[in-house]
């Protein structure tokens, strides 16, 4: 009976007796949410303006991470670096829309996809050959001191991914919402055929996507590297952006910033509550658990488009 | 009269598409004068949506020529094609199923937007203004084409007539000079035939738009068409004014039957 209570109850009392340290921790589980969120962003982009499901997003955003730090390790100054890995990016959209994505028109999307882990592992490879395997330090000139807010201690570092999150989502959310070449990009998603057929030009709309999800995980790199530095494991952080995408909707641009947040605060406080009772570890499975459920009873996500066929 | 008055707006010359051994097309041949509405009739697996293709962009022929104002076309592909001035629409109908009806019908629009992508998307106020003119336009459409009440609507859940009369909402919205429709009044019953009738000669009439469509029903085809074509096995078996193509003999065979007592 105890246990029930320990289990159940008790974390709610050890939230309510400190309600500072429940703060921090949501706060903490907000930055960390909004950074998932920075990853999630860009395979929603792609997918949004493609179809495409980019299995090679999390390696772009190493990939990006990998020619910032290279570049500023080669003595360049850090605004010039920068400017460069846009460059790069860039030039990558160019080069995958020329070489991977124009044979593949009008193919079949599972098609596509494995195009794309092919894109994974090329990536992977080439961005090792280039700048050499070894962890790298990623200074952008971000401390990561905290600092007090309202007395709430606040992580400087995490609070700028934040905001340069939510600043790129609302962009982007306004930007497929209310412009034509968000309603283009929307109609490329749709159907290829139809939009060839009023006039988009596909190539040009896919380097563009490429390239703004490009950006998009330049933005992700540099916060996650200066987190935990610039090794071969951040390509991982794109399992973690999975579980995003599933609750917000593949389709979101502010679904990701809804499922990262849920994703991230349901794991610190979890973490911090209900982990000491269980072992912890709760940070490893909660996002998954919570992505299955999303599956089992609303699979297009809170914000995703339903799938709509008229048989 | 000047000589680039009277010529054709399209010329089809000895267009040949073969799918592997499967023989489309075969030397067919056709001009569409300018303001025309020409009608494509014809057993199925004649070779008509071929042809409809071929002169959209979707296929390229191994022989012949697609003459658009005078000016050689047949390599250019469908998005080229399409800023020339030419919609289309599909036998199977290629409507963007997840966006709205007025979605639909503003990417129709797209052509027509001025200015830099880049601009449109930084800029507010410019691009906003824009963005009403044409919003007027497509609602002028829908008036027209009476398909107010389901404006919202996602594409994908109107049922077949509709979602035909909003893919040729779509088409006009891009003020075309050449539009190709295929198979426009598939699965509609006699009242909904005379709507797409009165909708395809009114926008005919206010916009002075050339016609080529693809048709079954030859009351249709009869009533509004000023020339028609008959192919049969990819190949053009009879051309001339409706009355003459309906009783042709090659025409009868092929396609339309005699009526038996």
């Amino acid at each position: 009976m105890s246990q029930l209570y320990a289990f159940t109850l008790g974390p709610f009392a050890d939230m309510v007796s400190s309600p500072v340290f429940l703060v921090e921790v949501i706060v903490g589980g907000i930055a960390a949410g909004l950074m998932y969120s920075l990853v999630a962003l860009g395979f929603v982009l792609i997918f949004k303006a493609s179809g495409v499901f980019n299995f090679a997003q999390g390696v772009m955003v190493l990939f990006a991470a990998l020619t910032l730090v290279g570049l500023i390790e080669r003595g360049l100054p850090v605004v010039l670096a920068l400017v460069l890995t846009m460059g790069v990016m860039v030039a990558l959209a160019f080069a995958i829309e020329r070489i991977m994505l124009r044979p593949l028109v009008n193919q079949e999307y599972i098609i596509l996809f494995m195009a794309t882990i092919g894109l994974n592992f090329f990536l992977e490879g080439f961005g090792e050959m280039v700048w050499g395997a070894n962890v790298k330090k990623l200074d952008v000139g971000i401390p990561d001191t905290s600092f007090m807010v309202a007395g709430v201690q606040v992580n400087k570092l995490e609070m700028t991914a934040a905001v340069t999150a939510a600043v790129l989502v609302t962009v982007l959310a306004v930007f497929f919402q209310k412009t034509r070449i968000g309603r283009a990009l929307r109609a490329v998603a749709d159907d290829h055929e139809a939009a060839l057929s009023i006039g988009i030009p596909l190539k040009t709309i896919w380097v563009v996507v490429w390239a703004v999800a490009g950006l998009v995980a330049i933005a992700a790199g540099i916060m996650w590297g200066a987190k935990s530095g610039v090794q071969f494991s951040l390509s991982l952080i794109a399992l973690k952006a999975l579980p995003v995408l599933i609750l917000g909707g593949f389709t979101s641009v502010p679904g990701a910033i809804v499922g990262g947040l849920l994703i991230g605060v349901g794991e610190k406080v979890g973490e911090v509550y209900w982990g000491p009772l269980v072992g912890g570890a709760i940070e490893n499975w909660f996002a998954y658990v919570l992505a299955l459920s999303f599956l089992l009873f609303r699979p297009q996500g809170l914000f995703g488009e339903k799938i709509i066929e008229r048989v | 009269m000047t000589d680039g008055a009277r010529r054709p707006l399209l010329e089809v010359r000895n267009i040949s598409v073969a799918f592997g051994a499967v023989q489309a097309l075969s030397d067919v041949s056709l001009d569409v004068a300018r303001g025309e509405i020409v009608a494509i009739i014809g057993p199925n697996g004649a070779g008509k949506t071929t042809l409809l293709n071929v002169i959209s962009g979707f296929y390229h022929p191994y022989q012949g020529h697609i003459l658009f104002d005078g000016k050689d076309r047949t390599d250019l592909r469908p998005y080229e094609v399409a800023s020339l001035g030419v919609a289309r629409t599909f036998q199977n109908v290629a409507l963007f199923k997840g966006m709205s009806v007025l979605d639909n019908i503003m990417t129709g629009r797209l052509l027509k937007m001025r200015g830099s992508f880049l601009l449109d998307a930084l800029w507010w106020g410019p691009a906003m203004k824009q963005e009403m003119e044409h919003r007027e336009f497509v609602e002028r459409i829908i008036d027209f084409l009476e398909i107010q009440a389901i404006r919202k609507t996602p594409a994908g859940r109107l049922p077949y007539g509709l979602q035909k009369r909003v893919e040729l909402a779509r088409a006009l919205a891009a003020e075309p000079t050449l539009l190709l429709l295929d198979e426009p009044m598939a699965g509609m019953n006699v009242e909904e035939k005379e709507d797409m009738c009165r909708f395809i000669l009114d926008g005919h009439g206010e916009f002075g738009t050339t016609i080529a469509l693809i048709e079954h029903d030859m009351s249709v085809v009869m009533d509004i068409s000023d020339r028609v074509v008959a192919l049969d096995y990819g190949r053009k078996i009879a051309e001339g004014t409706p009355d003459a193509v309906r009783t042709d003999p090659a025409v009868i065979d092929a396609y339309l039957g005699v009526a038996h007592a």
